[in-house]
């Protein structure tokens, strides 16, 4: 399995690391980075793929050159192999739309010069003002099945597919059994747990433990930074001018229903024209 | 046969002195090994004085099995050994660095966490080496039957795993022994209970205060009435920047006296003697506890069972030579030779050719002999006879017998008869080698300490509190069948985290009315323990460790 993690540095908000300027605004350029704590959810997920499938884990961040901390911080504390950084001046600025351009041409130069990804791992949405659409639009950038609050997770590697446990809240929370064709997008929710109940995977679990944090001590090594160039991008079309949004108040991420019905469809020309036909009337405002 | 069953050609549980060196002689042996651990580390549930002893005479030192231990695992080499018989505040002292020097080749004192951790990390090269390894925060709960067959384990972390070898190498109060059916948990008698202060020192107070150099250490025992009529006695070993101080008691005789654990230890901690090495200054690391097992009395003979294998501990290979506590060496041994078993027999049909070959090694290697001395049980006999120890008190106590003890001469003979060997395994486990005789020594020949001890010791309360716990909430690992103060009181006192009026602690006993009568019912909250294993003895329970990575985390142990 060759899986992407999709990391995010935020400021440190744990005690006597943050710092405030006169006015009581957050100094970032002062307060340190550090993995957004949702992301190890992420690599957990990705490190329990490697240790029950074997494979490569990629760690993945979009920043400043400084972010290479977030990744090697990834690497040290969970698990990857190597770290790409999409680091760029052109890049700064960037709302999740342009940030999700960004990294979908990110996973997109990997799979032309690295390698075939088959899952795209991204922690539940940040503290610092993420707004948890990041990693949707990456997918839709991606045009990839996405399957978001997992809470646990199994692949079939020879049927090339996943069973996900989904974290459905609502006022009794449910949990849903998906399963989605490889490549897929997945975003683990606060409560995924690994889960390792055999010796041998946790005896792998112990030695790739040991080896990734003898690769993070060497980080720059494995780090490969990507600017605009590399990633083939118009600099018009990301960072501040190709923001088409301004944050101005922060929403919660609607709640998905509760009760339904998953269907497991090929992405061939029939069962999508199926689904389309299904959805039509709803798309026409008929559904209300 | 179970398919579905990992399989590994050895697996060894505990990750102490006896599970490190089969795991580590297996692995030299190339068999395939996997070690298993309760504790997030191992040493994080580990107690001992701790003297580990190198014997002249042993197939099996840590040094042999692990290159640099001594370096790199262990405090400071003991070179002056002293012991200190008490009567009050007269107290005479003996010599006895030639009973502490015979057979052995060295022996160093360790803190337990620091030691075992190093270990584990051996071991994990070493064993992973082989396509096995070290797992800890993993509790095996019992034994993998196939037609009534030991052929694995069952753990509370990981599905079932099948083994051509299984080494249970979990200490005293071991799940697997008992679940054999090699081991009970029945006889007080057949048990000590070592209760232990970790007390801080810098390096060069130590050197000082021992009169050692940096590279010395000292070893200093107690006996006589200081722990009144509870047959035991108190060390205080020197490490590299604290001392480990504590007492071992029998435990049928601290049931018999009701005696608090944590007092006994407040007694030698407060006694003016050790005031002079403290000069009023007391900050306590760590309070710790654990059961002893007495090899005398319980080292299996054959400790093993299908293609399980007893070693250490669990093997009841605890070896008390008199005032010298013999337990880690020993497991050792054993654990190298079961590995050695292992390795000779491997690939015979017959499931329980390994622990035929260990029992033979045990016995060949004069490993038994030392365990279970027959002039002990000839010993015994005679020195349990309560007529016969009566008479003796008698002619102790008597001014014949104190004219005897007391004559100059018979001090020299005394401080010879206390350093040979041969007399100090005789001495049966009687009042009169604990406390009487000791006594006397100190009053007929002891010099009187003028000054008093201001040292206050914590509380059990404050020792409880500084310690860490992961507590596996409502899943207690304990529980308490019979709850009548006749079944189970004896926990109240002697549970080393529980006390009578102290509401904190493990045990608790309460009075009740029913139906206009009154009795005093005893309640267990799991909480605070220790995992020391006396209630697990002295009360109607049912005893488990708890789940891994749960429970007490020692930090130096
Ligand atoms: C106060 C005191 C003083 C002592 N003084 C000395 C001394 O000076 N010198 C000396 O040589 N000996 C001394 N001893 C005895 C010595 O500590 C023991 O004999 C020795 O530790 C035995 O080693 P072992 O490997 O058999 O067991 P242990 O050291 O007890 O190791 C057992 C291991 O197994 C693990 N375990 C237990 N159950 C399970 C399970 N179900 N699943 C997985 N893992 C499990 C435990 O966590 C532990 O790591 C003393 C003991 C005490 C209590
Ligand atoms: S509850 Fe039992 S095992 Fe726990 S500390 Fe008390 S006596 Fe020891």
């Amino acid at each position: 399995m060759r899986s992407i993690v999709l990391t995010k540095g935020v400021p440190d908000f744990s005690e006597g690391a943050v710092s405030f300027d006169e006015d009581g605004h957050l100094e970032r350029g002062k307060t340190p980075t550090v993995m957004n704590p949702n992301d190890e959810v992420a690599l957990q997920a990705a490190l329990q793929t490697t240790v029950r499938h074997g494979g490569h884990v990629s760690g993945m961040s979009m920043g400043p050159p400084g972010y290479g901390e977030v990744l090697q911080e990834a690497m040290a504390s969970v698990y990857t192999d190597d770290s790409y950084l999409l680091s760029d001046r052109e890049l700064a600025a960037s709302d999740t739309w342009a940030t999700a351009i960004t990294l979908s041409a990110g996973l997109e130069t990997y799979q032309e010069e690295v390698a075939d990804i088959d899952l795209v791992f991204a922690g539940f949405k940040t503290a610092d003002g993420e707004t948890g659409q990041t990693g949707p639009q990456t997918c839709w950038a991606m045009e990839w099945p996405i399957v978001t609050h997992v809470i646990a997770l199994d692949i079939d590697p020879d049927e090339r597919t996943l069973r996900a446990k989904r974290l459905v809240e609502g006022d009794i929370d449910e949990v849903e059994t998906v399963e989605a064709p490889l490549p897929c997008f997945v975003v683990t929710d606060p409560e995924f747990e690994p889960t390792y109940r055999t010796a041998s995977h946790r005896l792998t679990h112990k030695r790739l433990r040991a080896e990734t944090e003898e690769r993070a001590a060497n980080h720059d090594a494995h780090l490969t930074t990507w600017d605009h160039a590399d990633l083939n991008l118009d600099p018009d079309y990301i960072g501040l001018d190709g923001s088409p949004t301004i944050v101005s108040s922060v929403d919660p991420i609607p709640k998905a229903p509760s009760e339904r019905e998953a269907t497991m469809i090929d992405p061939d020309e029939d069962d999508m024209g199926d689904v389309l036909e299904e959805m039509h009337p709803f798309a026409a405002g008929a559904g209300d | 046969m179970t398919d579905d069953h990992e399989h590994y050609e050895a697996v060894v549980v505990g990750c102490g002195p006896g599970g490190a060196a089969a795991a580590a002689r297996l692995a030299d042996h190339g068999v395939e090994t996997l070690v298993l651990e309760r504790g997030p580390e191992a040493g994080s549930k580990n107690v001992s004085g701790g003297l580990v002893y190198a014997e002249e005479s042993a197939p099996y030192t840590l040094d042999d099995l692990f290159d640099g231990f001594r370096e790199a695992a262990t405090e400071r080499p003991v070179t002056d050994y002293y012991i200190h018989n008490v009567a009050g505040n007269s107290v005479k002292t003996y010599d006895l660095t030639d009973l502490h020097e015979h057979d052995t080749d060295w022996c160093d004192s360790v803190l337990r966490r620091d030691m075992d951790s190093w270990l584990e990390t051996r071991v994990h090269e070493k064993t992973s080496a082989t396509g096995g390894g070290v797992l800890t925060n993993v509790r095996v709960n019992g034994l993998l039957r196939d037609h009534g067959e030991i052929v694995g384990v069952t753990c509370d972390e990981l599905e079932p795993i099948e083994a051509d070898l299984i080494v249970a190498a979990d200490g005293v109060n071991s799940e697997l022994a008992r679940d054999a059916g090699l081991m009970d948990w029945a006889e007080p008698e057949e048990w000590f209970q070592g209760v232990k202060a970790v007390v801080d020192m810098a390096p060069d107070a130590i050197d000082d205060r021992f009169d050692i150099g940096p590279e010395e250490g000292a070893a200093h025992l107690f006996s006589g009435d200081l722990f009144e009529d509870v047959r035991g006695g108190g060390f205080l070993y020197t490490n590299a920047d604290s001392l480990s101080i504590g007492t071992v008691f029998h435990l049928d005789s601290l049931v018999e006296q009701s005696a608090e654990p944590h007092e006994l230890l407040d007694a030698l901690l407060t006694h003016p003697l050790l005031a002079g090495w403290f000069k009023n200054e007391y900050h306590e690391r760590e309070y710790a506890a654990k059961l002893v097992p007495d090899s005398k009395k319980v080292a299996h003979r054959r400790p093993y069972r299908d293609r399980l294998v007893l070693v250490g501990d669990a093997a009841g290979q605890m070896q008390a030579q008199g005032p010298i506590i013999k337990g880690m060496n020993h497991a050792v041994t054993a654990g190298a030779l079961a590995a050695d078993a292992f390795a000779i027999t491997r690939g015979t049909a017959d499931p329980a050719a390994a622990g035929r070959r260990y029992t033979t090694l045990l016995e060949d290697s004069g490993t038994m002999a030392k365990l279970r001395p027959r002039r002990y049980d000839l010993a015994r006999t005679v020195g349990e006879r309560d007529t016969v120890t009566n008479a003796v008190e008698r002619v102790l106590a008597s001014p014949i017998g104190s004219l005897a003890v007391g004559n100059p001469i018979a001090d020299r003979l005394l401080q010879r008869a206390y350093n040979s060997p041969f007399l100090v395994s005789m001495l049966p486990d009687t009042k009169t080698g604990y406390i009487s005789l000791p006594t006397l020594i100190a009053e007929e020949h002891g010099k009187t300490i003028h000054w008093e001890s201001d040292i206050e010791p914590p509380t059990l309360e404050e020792r409880i509190g500084d310690l860490t716990y992961d507590t596996d909430v409502g899943n207690p690992h304990i529980e308490l069948r019979d709850e009548s103060a006749a079944a189970s009181g004896a926990a109240v006192t002697a549970c080393p985290v529980s006390a009578r009026d102290f509401g904190g602690g493990c045990y608790r006993s309460e009075a009740v009315t029913t139906n206009g009568t009154e009795e005093t019912l005893v309640s267990l909250d799991t909480q605070p323990c220790v995992e020391c294993g006396t209630c697990a003895i002295v009360a109607d329970t049912e005893w488990e460790h708890p789940r891994g990575g749960k429970g007490v985390e020692y930090r130096e142990g």
